[in-house]
């Protein structure tokens, strides 16, 4: 299974939290939501914990492709 | 009479011309505008050339001290506008315009290109609310289109990296003003377009005059920013600079850095939200749960013993109740006894003896009431509450 964007576990979370609310789940279903839920959240916090800076500068080779290089930083 | 004629040398003429023209302050501190045409710079460094416009020409030179100035070089067609102070150059006779100091007139025809091509794309419909699409919340690349050096790219890393460091940052260096720009702004959206590499691109640059920001007002940036496929937010120069790429774009940010936070959520946000969201999870189960449980505890027996105790209680109040009604019951009927008692004591034949009454019986026992019952000679017994008399009739 293909490990989900950050963008797919938020909004899964949000969807959950809503089905949850809305109430009109069997217990059984609303137990196995909150494990998920509690699954994704703690995935979604992992990746903002974890999140370094990325800042890459583009540059043409002489033979005129592009490439990305790191950035060196702004004068 | 002859009429006087006035004849003068041509020096004199001449002359009398300058000192009237010089007596004029309007002349002495003037600005003119025009096209120039036969612009000469001599070897001298003196420089000659005519003023035109649609309707007249006027001569006009620049000595070398004045000319040194000049930020620009001039030439055949060049609109300026020339200070100085129109006097007579009296050796040959003609009347010209000194110049101190002159300047392009070209930002009237800068404005007026803008305008034009406004109100073209406007037309087109490139503005268009219809073709503006949404920024994209999460995006794990951002390109970013700009000089690589200078405060616009380093707001633009600040902001993200401090809000969502998440994103990597895709740096296209480009040139953003003079030739080569708009080419180069182009192949900057074309290139993030074609390879795919990022998904929310910023372009811009930091603050300048209209000639600065220029390559934004071109034709070929503004098509190349409507053909983006992806998303383009436009920050170019300050807050009240609105360039032609602005108004295409999918979003105008005021300024570098707020391109940036609308290109990023904040990542304090975001932690914030995950609370929320675990908070809502938490409470709605536990809320089920607890209603569950209660309900539960209603269904299940209770220990037998708790039972017993409970209905020995409710027999215990039965059975008082019951004693109560039970004397109220007796008491009644003893209340009706005795008043039955005294009712039949008021009627006793023997209370109406103790009166005085007596009751008079024939020797069978049968009571004599009337009259009839009596005749002479006849015997009779006479009771009265303590003897039976014996009587005749008389």
């Amino acid at each position: 299974m293909a490990v989900k964007t950050f963008e797919e576990s938020m909004t899964e979370l949000e969807s959950i939290v809503t089905k949850l609310e809305a109430g009109d789940v069997t217990l059984d279903d609303s137990i196995a939501l909150f494990e998920e839920g509690i699954k994704l959240a703690k995935n979604c916090q992992k990746k903002l914990d974890d999140a370094e800076k990325k800042v890459k500068l583009l540059t043409t080779t002489p033979d005129g492709e592009i490439i990305a290089g790191d950035f060196g930083g702004t004068e | 009479m002859e009429e006087e004629r006035v004849i003068g040398t041509v020096s004199r003429v001449n002359n009398y011309i300058k000192r009237l023209l010089d007596s004029k302050p309007v002349l002495n501190n003037i600005w003119v505008k025009g096209e120039i045409s036969n612009y000469k710079r001599h070897s001298s460094g003196h420089i000659y050339l005519t003023l035109k416009d649609e309707g007249s020409v006027l001569k006009a030179v620049m000595f070398r001290a004045a000319a040194s100035s000049l930020d620009f070089e001039p030439a055949d067609g060049t609109m300026v506008v020339a200070h100085g102070k129109i006097s007579v150059y009296e050796a040959g006779g003609s009347y010209q315009l000194y110049i101190e100091d002159m300047t392009l007139d070209g930002i009237g025809d800068l404005y007026r290109e803008f305008e034009k091509l406004k109100a073209k794309l406007t037309e087109e419909g490139l503005f268009d609310e219809q073709f503006k699409k949404p920024i994209p919340k999460f995006p794990k690349t951002i390109g970013v289109a700009t000089a690589p050096t200078g405060a616009a790219v380093r707001d633009i890393i600040n902001v993200i990296t401090r809000r969502y460091p998440m994103a990597e940052i895709l740096i296209y260096p480009t040139l953003v003003q003079g030739v080569g720009a708009k080419e180069s702004i182009v192949s900057a959206i074309e290139y993030f377009n074609a390879t795919k590499s990022c998904d929310t691109l910023i372009v811009g640059r930091g603050g300048g005059s209209i000639e600065d920001l220029w390559a934004f007002n071109e034709e070929c940036v503004a098509r190349a920013i409507f053909a983006s496929e992806i998303p383009i937010i436009s920050a170019v120069g300050h807050e009240t600079d609105f360039t032609i790429a602005d108004f295409v774009a999918d979003f105008r940010a005021p300024t570098p850095s707020a391109a940036a936070e609308v290109s990023v959520p904040a990542s304090d946000e975001l932690y914030r939200l995950l609370d929320i969201y675990r908070g809502h999870m938490n409470k709605s189960v536990t809320v089920r749960i607890d209603g569950y449980r209660r309900m539960l505890s209603r269904l299940t027996p209770r220990n037998p013993q708790d039972k017993i105790n409970e209905l020995s209680q409710k027999l215990d109040m039965r059975i008082q109740t019951l004693e109560q009604i039970y004397k109220l019951n007796i008491n009644e009927k003893k209340r009706k006894i005795a008043e039955s008692c005294a009712k039949l004591d008021a009627l006793s034949p023997l209370k109406t003896l103790t009166r005085g009454y007596s009751i008079p019986t024939d020797g069978t026992g049968r009571v004599l009431r009337k009259k009839s019952d009596f005749v002479k000679d006849m015997e009779f017994t006479l009771k009265i509450q303590d003897a039976d008399i014996d009587c005749i009739v008389k």
